[in-house]
């Protein structure tokens, strides 16, 4: 860790709140009938609230460039593996073989 | 920099997981909407706030270890260490009732092939969150006498720095977790589905 910045108590506490209310607001949202969309709210408001985290209480905010990508790395990598995944199960059943493969 | 090179590895750990649910959850998306709703939805929302709270209180030992402050860090270090416990025992008490209702693979379990699925992510996923959270409060436990001492100091506290990386990346694990496991499926939508 290069950078050592010593972050106001207020702006913890400003953050703190935040993630009181988005968690409340997912608890809320999770019982509101917005049919396709609420796995995209609920996981969209997760990724909001990890954000904060990281950049706050995780002092990415104040650190270097290199950092960043340190800790973007990571969830990125991830992000990869699960499309990837995904493409593949996903598509599973869009093939239409020819007949001849099927016997 | 090393901190979070462990951190990074740890995501793809706990990527493992999150990719088996995923693909589960696809196969199987009526199954995990029944599993989602038998989880009790005020003790997941209580053990959010806590974890939060835990995080905010380890964030005050953090900074007060950059300022050097012995007592605050002591102080804030043992209500990090209290929320931690009080997760894990609300945790219990989850465990406790899902046992109660024949709902834990392999110990007793009553219900359909792809629901002791949704039960046995949950299991793996939340009992390795657990298992973090565990480890967390035992370096804790082991800090507290090197806090007495005085070892940390202004110029020397990335112990404290880096331990609150490990505690807030466990907590980043349960913001995912808990929309995961217990919010999806509750709408009526789903229901329906």
């Amino acid at each position: 860790m290069d950078d050592h910045h010593v972050v106001p108590v207020k702006l913890y506490a400003a953050i703190v709140a935040c993630l009181f209310t988005l968690t409340a607001v997912t608890v809320l949202a999770a019982f509101v009938e917005l049919g396709a969309l609420n796995t995209p709210v609920a996981l969209g408001i997760a990724i909001l609230k990890a954000t904060l985290v990281v950049l706050f209480f995780m002092h990415v905010r104040y650190n270097t460039p290199l950092m960043w990508v340190y800790a973007a790395a990571g969830f990125f990598m991830l992000l990869i593996f699960l499309a990837l995944l995904l493409q593949d199960y996903m598509s599973r059943d869009w093939e239409r073989l020819p007949v001849q493969f099927l016997q | 920099m090393g901190m979070w090179a462990f951190i990074a590895q740890e995501i793809m750990f706990f990527g493992g997981l999150f990719a088996g649910y995923t693909v589960y959850r696809y196969k199987y998306l009526a199954a995990f909407t029944e599993g989602s709703n038998h989880l009790p939805i005020e003790l997941g929302a209580l053990n959010t706030a806590i974890l939060i709270g835990s995080s905010f209180t380890m964030a005050m030992a953090v900074r007060s270890a950059q300022v050097g402050e012995k007592g605050p860090l002591l102080r804030w270090i043992l209500a990090t260490m209290a929320l931690g416990i009080a997760f894990l025992g609300v945790k219990s008490i989850e465990y406790a009732d899902k046992y109660h209702h024949n709902l834990v693979p392999g110990l007793s379990f009553e219900g359909s092939g792809q629901l002791k699925i949704f039960f046995s992510f949950y299991f793996a996923m939340t009992g390795m969150h657990a298992l973090h959270m565990i480890i967390g409060l035992g370096i804790m436990l082991w800090m507290i006498p090197k806090i007495r001492r005085g070892t940390y100091t202004r110029e020397y506290f990335s112990p404290v720095e880096n331990f609150g990386l490990y505690w807030h990346f466990v907590d980043i694990v349960w913001i995912f977790l808990f929309p995961l496991l217990y919010l999806i499926g509750r709408d009526p939508w789903m229901t329906i589905m």
